[in-house]
């Protein structure tokens, strides 16, 4: 193996602060390289940097033994170098074939380049249909395109930012089946995760960044995540420690909720059926696109249900808008952190009072008081330790895992009898993603009851008291979670998504 | 090489000085018309520009001019912020007048300091509903707003031509088509409040008007709904906002304050209802929107402004011989330039080397 990218003193600034300070470390041809590090170290500045989304203030590259300065991202991809973006960047009115004809500097037909959508994704397992509106999409699916859309252009190197944050164990292992066959043919990758089990079985070296400097270098295969985790955070890893599990009285019952998607290649719900008890953290498992965000909008009342659906301590509430339910204590925080979590080019202030207004008293016959809406916007800040400069920063100013950090704060902090949250943690650094863990099981012991919709079983295994997946839209019986083993769950959700495989075709 | 680099973050700066650049550019890109046009440029920026605010004749015009452009701009820019673009106020306007000022006839004769208020608030209403047909089409089955407001303009156009000539027309008026006059009825005319700028009682109420804006925008939740849905629908449906009464809000108070400046226009400058009645202030007062960054403070200045081009175009088409038409095509021009510089907010203009 040879030298592919030598990253040599890499430095960048930004006012106030030093994203990226003299790195350097190298890749070689054909190996899994993970960047490590928590939100905001700089794992993103340095490779925006190596993509040509930015130019560093200092330092060289040698790409392939030549310098390697790309000023736009066009010219690193005609070197071989291209990247899976953590927040995709696709039109969603457009189909899966057009919008990778876009992101292409030179097109081949459409029937051609149909053709070889199916043919590479067929080949690595990720089957996509070209002909399909983004639009219609799971998160899952969506990151597929970016994928496919990459291994179209032939990389030498491939820069995969949280690549595997939305998909199940097995898509997971098929996922890695694929970089392992890239990597094999010589093709680097440089694999940016949080998730440190995944490192550890995928990659060949680690990189450790920590407040935009490289702390440590290591061969996961020689690390434990603990260890790994530590060296990621500067400090022990707080892992939140097992409790017991005594249920109250049910307060929040889903009898037989039904509903129709409104996208038409969304999933219907189809006799929904649960009872969401005091004190208990119930996690529901599954693909993205099985009727979850159905669940969500529904138990939100941003869709409307037959009344008696939905019941809330003792109250049908199926026909409740929003603002109604929150009054009576149910509260949710949808998987969008980004229109429709929060409003994108609204301060953090306006953000807080999007679903506080009414439990915290935030309005006074429709007049703001805002001196209130402060307060509690920058006790969310405080309590869920959100980085910014101000609350007046606008929301899509703050990095995710922050962002997140703030808009679970923002329910959590409210008090909810029953908290319904999408993907709490996705994409979010390891400690961002304990801290929100560790609040929502406080928010439990406190006596709320919480549903935990999540594709990380890893997750769901830590917090979850019961267990249930939801598949094709219809859900199992919930059980206990203690005792499952993940490969149990997940070879139980990949029979459920074989058989409506098996239903498709 | 010119390079447009991607800001940080948008720049307040910016911001605000974005439709100064507009002006300055439409300034300099208007000369240039006016030159080839065989017209000393700066002479005629002059007269269109700076002599209407330095003039004592043209300043008692400013606020005549800039009342229904403020009061129009204001109803428009909730609507522009929340997504509902009403491009239909010149017709909501003409409805104002129409509606307003057939109450006023059908009055004819009483006397009574109520009569004007009433007609005030018929003119509103007349506005609100000519806006409530987009409203609750695009409610009812989501047909763009901007094209049906916009048709119902010449349909209010049409309306007004056959009603002056029609019922409305001037009994002792030797078949004119047009009514009879508001202004030289005490009962039906609009008082004047500060003659030196021209700021009759539709100028006081287009400042209330400001006002409440600036209040429901800042410090009411229905104002954040309407910025909510501007900026994120989905966000605003999860904050239990409901989009249809967003829609029927926008459209409701655009009209009806549209309405509002139309009755005005016709009790005041105007005098009586003719078939050539409107005179653009619905459209232009998009200008005005825009070019006040839809802010109450901004829509007051751009309104002001505007109204000035109005004036001094309308001098240097008798001083300059100029044709009517460049004040139009001078409005479309800054219009043109205010959207253009607009990505200098979030994005900054680098010199380069060019690509290496």
């Amino acid at each position: 193996m040879s030298v592919l990218l030598d990253i040599q003193g890499l430095s960048k600034s930004y006012p106030g602060v030093k994203a990226n300070d003299d790195i350097s470390f190298q890749i070689q041809e054909g190996e899994i390289h993970a960047l490590l590090g928590e939100n905001g170290a700089g794992k993103s500045t340095l490779v925006k940097m190596i993509y040509g989304l930015v130019r560093p203030d200092s330092g060289a590259m040698i790409l392939n033994g030549e310098k390697f300065a790309p000023p736009k991202p066009f010219f690193a991809r005609q070197k071989g170098v291209s990247m899976v973006f953590q927040h995709f960047s696709l039109f969603e009115a457009l189909t899966v074939a057009e919008n990778i004809t876009l992101g292409m500097d030179v097109a081949p037909s459409r029937k051609e380049l149909s053709a070889q959508i199916r043919k590479v994704s067929n080949e690595y397992g990720l089957p996509l249909d070209p002909d399909r509106l983004i639009g219609d999409l799971s998160v899952g699916e969506r990151q597929r395109v970016e994928i496919i859309r990459c291994l179209l252009q032939n990389p030498r190197l491939l820069i995969m930012d949280e690549p595997t944050s939305v998909l199940t164990p097995q898509e997971v292992e098929t996922l890695f089946g694929t970089l392992r066959k890239l990597s094999a043919n010589g093709v680097a990758i440089l694999y940016i995760s949080h998730k440190l089990d995944e490192i550890k079985a995928l990659c060949d070296h680690a990189t450790v960044l920590r407040m935009g400097k490289v702390v440590d270098t290591c061969i996961p295969a020689n690390e434990t995540a603990r260890s790994m985790a530590e060296m990621m955070i500067g400090g022990e890893l707080e892992m939140p420690k097992p409790r017991e599990f005594n249920p109250g009285e049910a307060v929040l019952e889903i009898k037989n909720l039904s509903l129709d998607s409104t996208d038409p290649f969304g999933t219907n719900l189809k006799n929904v059926s649960l009872s969401l008890r005091k004190g208990e953290i119930m996690g529901i498992g599954g693909v993205a696109g099985n009727g979850q965000d159905e669940l969500l909008a529904s138990l939100s009342g941003e869709r409307l249900v037959d009344k008696e659906m939905i019941v809330l301590k003792g109250a049908a509430i199926g026909r409740l808008g929003p603002n109604e339910r929150r009054k009576l204590g149910l509260l949710t925080g949808p998987e969008e952190r980004l229109g429709h979590a929060a409003a994108p080019a609204m301060s953090l202030a306006d953000n807080a009072l999007l679903t506080g207004s009414i439990r915290m008293g935030l309005a006074n016959k429709g007049f703001l008081k805002h001196r209130k809406i402060d307060e509690f916007a920058k006790h969310i800040v405080k309590e869920f330790d959100v980085r910014t400069p101000s609350i007046k920063v606008m929301a899509k100013a703050l990095s995710g895992g922050n962002l997140q950090k703030f808009v679970i704060g923002r329910e959590v902090l409210q008090s909810p009898e029953v908290l319904v949250v999408n993907q709490p943690t996705w994409g979010v650094d390891a400690a961002a993603a304990a801290a929100i863990r560790r609040a929502i099981q406080e928010l439990a012991e406190s006596g709320a009851a919480v549903l935990v919709v999540s594709q990380d079983l890893d997750e769901l295994m830590e917090m979850s008291d019961t267990f249930a997946v939801l598949a094709e839209g219809a859900m199992s019986k919930p059980q206990i979670a203690e005792g499952l083993t993940i490969d149990e769950i997940g070879l139980m959700m990949g029979g459920q998504l074989e058989g409506a495989q098996h239903a498709e075709a | 090489m010119l390079r447009l680099e991607p800001r940080q973050k948008a720049s307040n700066m910016m911001l605000y000085f974005t439709p100064l650049i507009a002006v300055a550019l439409t300034m300099v890109v208007g000369g240039a018309l006016f030159a080839m046009l065989g017209i000393n440029p700066f002479d005629a920026i002059w007269i269109i520009f700076f002599d209407p605010f330095l003039d004592s004749f043209n300043l008692s015009q400013l606020f005549i001019k800039a009342a229904p452009l403020i009061l129009i701009a204001i109803g428009l820019s909730l609507g522009f912020r929340a997504g509902v673009w009403n491009i239909g106020a010149e017709g909501q306007f003409i409805m104002g007048a129409l509606v307003g000022g057939a109450t006023g006839l059908a009055l004819w004769g009483m006397e009574g300091w109520w009569i004007l208020p009433f007609m005030a608030i018929m003119g509103a209403v007349g506005g609100f509903a000519w806006a409530m047909i987009p409203a609750i089409l695009k409610i009812r089955f989501n047909a763009n707003e901007i094209l049906v407001s916009l048709m119902l303009v010449y349909v209010a156009q049409n309306l007004l031509s056959a009603m002056v000539i029609g019922p409305l027309r001037d009994p002792d008026g030797f078949n004119f088509p047009e009514s009879r006059s508001f202004s030289r009825n005490d009962a039906t005319e609009l008082p004047m409040i500060f003659e030196p700028l021209g700021l009759h009682v539709g100028g006081v109420v287009a400042l209330i008007a400001l006002a409440g804006a600036f209040i429901l925008l800042q410090r009411h939740s229905l104002g954040f709904n309407i910025k909510l849905t501007g900026d994120s629908p989905r966000a605003a449906r999860f904050a239990g906002v409901n989009p249809s009464i967003i829609i029927a809000v926008c459209l409701g108070i655009s009209g009806a304050l549209a309405g509002l400046a139309g009755l005005f226009e016709l009790t005041g400058p105007a005098g009586k209802l003719t078939t050539n009645f409107p005179v653009g202030y619905g459209f232009t007062a998009i200008i005005v929107a825009f070019l006040g960054r839809l802010h109450p403070v901004g829509i007051l200045l751009a309104g002001v402004v505007l109204a000035g081009t109005f004036i001094g175009g309308e001098n240097a088409q008798f001083m300059l011989q100029l044709p009517s038409a460049a004040v139009r095509v001078f409005q479309g021009m800054l219009l043109f330039f205010l959207l253009a510089v607009e990505i200098l907010i979030s994005y900054r203009i680098r010199f380069s080397k060019g690509a290496s």
